[in-house]
């Protein structure tokens, strides 16, 4: 009921005085105690806002995330067996919720729209009361919604989201991700190419166009370069095109030995079998094989390709089928919830919001720039990845990042990829430099 | 000049307070949040411009949000390069998207019916696909249009302004930061002030024109009467309110995004016109009201909310609930807002304002006077 | 020349769906004068034929072995597909041609959805405003497209193309050229048999049946038709179905090309408006040629010479395409006077 009168103060202020009353409403929003910060939850509850996509292409993806958020928050409330509580190390979360309280959460649908996922993280904000908000299918959602949160006061724990802008830069204080990005995959899947196809090889890129498909082609490209490949061609196709015909007959009679796709989503699901059918992989051209690399994988997305994703080499941020502690609680504690194993979008959901109940453990408060700090530079492990560094100066994760083959012969309808290397955190490790950007202020905005 | 007939200025005025209580009487539905009213009022005036365009004139525009975008990106390159003042960006977003619908409607009026709906679509449709991709060093394509710190802001260099930041600047209104509410109020005060607009034009000798032009061009057309500038002129008006709008959007929430101009967006402008009524001067804002409030709203509910807000069930039967109820919202939003359009459509002819009004004319007449009587506030 | 060669037959290949998707929705405004906002629902309905065809005859028998447990930690599911059981070869043909089989379900299917539809929503509309139709049709294709995600989720359930008709095509070698200098899939080689098949179809039906010849007369004028004494109705219904079979079948055969997801109708939905359009309204032969003409000018607009002279043309080529014909021809290519002008 308080909000309520505040409300209503703010309308008869507003109506009463007329235009210079228009920026007076904000002194009751825009306190200047010290300590004060968005959405205390000293005050009320802890909420955590799940903002995934429920509608659109990616729902599934996005249902799939929040699937290990909700998993999450009954493993940080102490419910079901929980799953990753007894491997990360270190640890300050006791299984009876956050410094001694349960957590509650909110869900939102952000439609795959920058737009729709703003919408949703600000009600989460205003309206709720989220203290955190999380998730993301695309990096157009993860970097809209950490800009408005750093905006907001808000900490941000970005879901899906491999494009290097988002903690290069497009990076804030407020957001942080634990998901790998398009340098990393460049850079991990280069030892294993060399090492399956060789050093001499040439390579026709087809690339999406639009930034996240740009990021990754010049990562890949470089990354192959230096391994000895030469680039034959790099063409960019529409966002969202159903039939890649057009742009893969050029491919045929290119001179080009490897193809690499650089799609994403629903992108890969039409380009990749497609490019099967157009028989590139019955082919031999400089008297090698012709091979398809697909640099950025996600499960869900190979089980949509069907049967064209067999052989096909690519990276990953986390794969169910590993055999270390963390995963294998993990995807115990989701099978057994729903029934099937959980897909590196629920991981990545799971483990985020387990490591910002962790962190505000550890700060003893929810004060952001208190969490932010326990946040960042923090080493763990036991989350699945190997040991793990949040980094203090771009918020990205480091850690291992796999390489995966599409499996020729699935013993299960999840079993679709195989895991077939790994490359380690100091190579994918990077200067932080090279991509700009600002982190800005610690200091919350008074939402 | 100025004034108005009496119903208009009741309407007005019972409008005004409507819009202005918003915090009060949308509390009970979960929809007082800044966030949500200052789309409520965003999206109200986009489709009161609109309903300019379409409900006068007939003219069934695909490409709307066009100007939308356009409205967006000029905002923010103002933020951008000139000063984090929101009077010259909106000024500028309003004439930059005045400039764009000139250019569109000049060629895309030449045809009438789906015609002209198609040109639209594809104008629109181009600069959507050029802003995602090729434009993308004007637009950031995907990731959107941001501000940053680092950006030049010539006109605030000069006066001092916005300087020595820790953190990104702010929209000001001559000086004073906005903030949630601060927010709304403008958004609401230039709601109203639209709506007005809208009342007097639609009032006015050129609204008839536009009617007139509705009813039968080529009659029009035969007593000598040019139709071709007063249709432009209706389409860059409501190409303006479109640029308003989206200058709106970037001023409550600085990002601009290249999916504003997509398709879906100018479909969801029509759809939100025609839920609520072509035509009358209430409808399209009840419209874009409901569509924002399921998309917002509806969408948010989950199978936790709906088990506590049902917990006074017994068991069994709430878990029955649960489970029928929860394929209607959250991820099943969709589903509820296809049905209510089919519902509408097929039960309040004209849409939710139309409808109701026919429906209060027949309660009147004592359900003996059929559709003859009812009020027909487009034609 | 051998890439001039392929697109032009990526062209004809595409312009033979896009032809297919746009004759339904065109004889839908051509007769019944109803803009129909669930033509791209239609199509993804006939895409999910297929999936449920594939889906009933790979039904398995599931027991489950409590002994073992899978990776993920629940009991082990033992799977046998009942198919291959009961008629053993014959069953794992019936399962590798599950595609084109799948036809034979999908005709009766979209006929009694077009047919159900048409009674119990779309006649309301005939005497509605254009705007209600756009209202009323667009609701029922998000209705239609949430119930297919929740029995399918919103993942794309991919279709096999069957064995014998995987890989491509020697067209180079037919033609005297070099062993791989002009190749091309099977399956999208069929795709365009098939489309010109039900292309053909179409209008000889309507060319030479009486049906036909009440329907095109309808085209041209309804009120006249109507006046002679001929119930029109009856015949609308069945144009309606009609027009969702083609839709449907093109949604079949298209499956093994675009693994179809609950929400590809909506992808589709502005293109054949586009090409509708394009080639003129109440004008079937117009939206043939168009689909074609588009198809073929996307194809050739993505070339890399093209691209480097004009970038970003790929991108926009069926809009800008759209625009210039709009402006060059009022009615589109073949639009008839008078038809959804006003």
């Amino acid at each position: 009921m308080t909000r309520f009168r505040l409300n209503r103060r703010n309308v008869l202020k507003g109506a009463g005085a007329g235009l210079v009353a228009l920026s007076t409403p904000t002194i009751f929003t825009r306190g200047a105690w010290a300590q004060e910060f968005c959405n205390d939850p000293s005050k009320g509850k802890i909420i955590f806002g799940f903002n995934v996509p429920q509608t659109g292409s990616y729902a599934e993806e996005g249902l799939d995330e929040l699937k290990g958020y909700e998993l999450a928050v009954k493993h940080i409330n102490g419910e079901g067996d929980g799953g990753m509580l007894k491997t990360l190390k270190p640890l300050a979360l006791k299984g009876n919720g956050v410094l001694g309280r349960k957590v509650e959460y909110v869900t939102g649908d952000t439609q795959t729209n920058t737009d729709a996922a703003r919408d949703g993280a600000r009600r989460m904000i205003e309206r709720d009361g989220a203290i955190m908000v999380t998730g993301s299918v695309t990096s157009g959602e993860a970097i809209a919604q950490q800009a408005l949160c750093q905006e907001m006061g808000v900490i941000y724990m970005a879901g899906l989201t491999h494009s290097n802008d988002t903690t290069g830069k497009d990076k804030r204080r407020y957001g942080f991700r634990h998901f790998f990005n398009a340098y990393q995959s460049g850079v991990a899947i280069a030892p294993v190419l060399a090492k399956e196809y060789g050093t001499d090889r040439r390579a026709y890129h087809l690339t999406a166009d639009y930034t996240w498909g740009w990021t990754q082609e010049e990562s890949i490209k470089n990354a192959t370069e230096a391994l000895g490949w030469e680039t034959v061609a790099t063409v960019r196709t529409p966002l969202g095109l159903g039939d890649y015909s057009q742009y893969l007959t050029p491919v045929l009679n290119s001179g080009a030995d490897v193809l690499i796709l650089n799609h994403y989503g629903h992108d890969m699901v039409n380009s990749l079998p497609q490019a099967v059918q157009f028989g590139l992989r019955d082919r031999q051209a400089n008297g090698k094989n012709f091979e398809i690399v697909v640099p950025m994988f996600s499960e869900l997305m190979a089980v949509g390709a069907g049967e064209a994703v067999k052989g096909i080499i690519g990276t990953s941020n986390w794969q169910w089928s590993l055999e270390d502690e963390g995963t294998k609680a993990f995807t115990k504690s989701y099978g057994e919830a729903y029934g099937v194993p959980p897909s590196q979008a629920a991981h990545t959901g799971y483990v985020q919001t387990l490591l910002y109940a962790d962190a505000v453990e550890r700060a003893g408060t929810f004060y952001p720039p208190e969490v932010i700090k326990a946040l960042e530079g923090f080493e763990f492990d036991g989350a699945g990845n190997g040991p793990t560094l949040y980094r203090d100066t771009d918020h990205q994760c480091f850690k291992e990042v796999l390489v995966v083959r599409g499996n020729e012969n699935p013993t299960n309808r999840f079993d679709v990829l195989n895991v077939i290397g790994a490359t380690s955190r100091e190579e994918v490790t990077y200067d932080p430099s090279i991509f700009g950007g600002e982190l800005g202020p610690y200091e919350p905005n008074k939402c | 000049m100025l004034s108005l007939s009496r119903k208009d200025l009741v309407s007005l005025v019972v409008f005004a307070a409507v819009v202005l209580t918003m915090p009060i009487w949308l509390s009970p539905f979960g929809a007082a949040y800044p966030g949500l009213m200052q789309k409520f009022a965003i999206y109200a005036i986009f489709a009161i411009g609109f309903n300019i365009l379409f409900g006068l004139t007939g003219y069934l525009s695909f490409g709307h949000a066009a100007f939308l975008g356009v409205g967006s990106y000029t905002t923010v390159w103002s933020f951008k390069l000139l000063t984090m003042d929101i009077l010259p960006a909106m000024v500028f977003a309003v004439i930059v998207a005045g400039v764009f619908a000139l250019v569109i409607g000049y060629f895309s009026l030449r045809r009438t019916g789906i015609y002209f709906s198609i040109l639209t679509l594809a104008f629109a449709q181009m600069s959507y696909s050029l802003a995602y991709s090729v434009l993308t060093p004007i637009t950031n394509g995907e990731t959107g249009l941001l501000l940053a710190r680092g950006d030049p802001r010539y006109v605030d260099q000069i006066f001092g302004a916005q300087m020595n930041l820790a953190g990104l600047p702010q929209p000001t209104l001559i000086g004073n930061a906005l903030g949630g509410y601060g927010g709304f109020y403008l958004c609401a005060v230039l709601l109203i002030l639209c709506f007005y607009v809208s009342q007097k034009i639609f009032a006015s000798p050129f609204g008839l024109a536009l009617r007139g032009i509705k009813s039968n061009q080529t009659r029009m057309n035969y007593t000598g009467f040019n139709t071709k500038p007063y249709t432009l002129a209706a389409f860059v008006i409501s190409g303006m309110f479109a640029g308003l709008a989206g200058a709106l959007l970037s001023i409550t929430d600085p990002l601009a995004g290249a999916e504003r101009m997509k398709w879906t967006e100018s479909g969801n402008v029509v759809l939100m016109t025609i839920l609520g009524g072509v035509g009358t001067l209430f409808g399209p804002v009840v419209g874009a009201w409901l569509i924002k409030y399921f998309e917002n709203i509806f969408s948010a509910i989950n199978t936790n909310m709906l088990n506590s807000f049902l917990s006074f069930l017994p068991d069994g039967v709430q878990s029955f609930f649960v489970t029928v109820l929860s394929k209607f919202v959250g991820e099943g939003w969709h589903l509820t807002l296809g049905l209510l359009f089919v519902l509408i459509v097929v039960f309040l002819p004209g849409g939710i304002v139309e409808g109701v009004q026919r429906l209060v004319a027949r309660f009147r007449g004592g359900g003996q006077r059929g559709k003859a009587t009812s009020p027909q506030p487009a034609e | 020349m051998n890439a001039f060669l392929a697109q032009l037959l990526n062209g004809l290949d595409k312009g033979g769906a896009y032809a297919l998707i746009a004759l339904g929705l065109t004889l839908v405004f051509g007769t019944l004068g109803v803009v129909n906002f669930a033509h791209g629902a239609l199509f993804m309905l006939g895409c999910f034929c297929a999936v449920t065809f594939r889906y009933l005859i790979t039904i398995e028998t599931v027991t489950i072995d409590p002994e073992k447990l899978s990776p993920w930690g629940t009991p082990l599911e033992v799977r046998t597909p009942l198919v291959q059981n009961w008629f053993g070869d014959f069953g794992a043909v019936l399962v590798d041609y599950s595609v084109p089989i799948s036809l034979l379900l999908a005709v009766p299917a979209m006929l009694a959805i077009g047919i159900a539809i048409e009674r119990g929503l779309i006649k309301h509309f005939y005497k509605r405003s254009h705007a209600e139709q756009i209202l009323v049709t667009f609701g029922l294709a998000i209705v239609l497209q949430e119930i297919v995600k929740s029995f399918f989720g919103a993942n794309p359930v991919p279709q096999p193309i069957p064995t014998d008709l995987r890989g491509a095509a020697d067209i180079g070698a037919w033609l005297g050229m070099e062993v791989h200098a002009l190749t091309y899939p099977w399956w999208r080689l069929v795709y365009l048999a098939f489309s010109l098949l039900v292309i053909g179809g179409v209008f000889a039906f309507l060319q030479f049946t009486t049906f036909g010849m009440v329907v095109r007369a309808g085209m041209a004028d309804r009120e006249t038709v109507g006046l002679m004494g001929i119930d029109i109705d009856r015949r609308f219904t069945i144009v309606f179905g009609l027009a969702a079979v083609v839709a449907g079948v093109a949604g079949v055969m298209y499956t093994p090309l675009l693994p179809p997801n609950y929400h590809l109708g909506m992808d589709f939905l502005v293109l054949s408006f586009v090409v509708v359009v394009v080639g003129g309204m109440g004008s079937l032969p117009g939206a043939v040629v168009a689909g074609f003409l588009l198809g073929i000018l996307q194809s050739f607009a993505s070339m890399t010479e093209v691209k480097s002279l004009i970038p970003g043309i790929d991108q926009v080529i069926i809009y800008l395409v759209a625009v210039v014909i709009l402006l060059v021809r009022p009615r589109g290519l073949m639009g008839r006077r008078g038809v959804m002008e006003s």
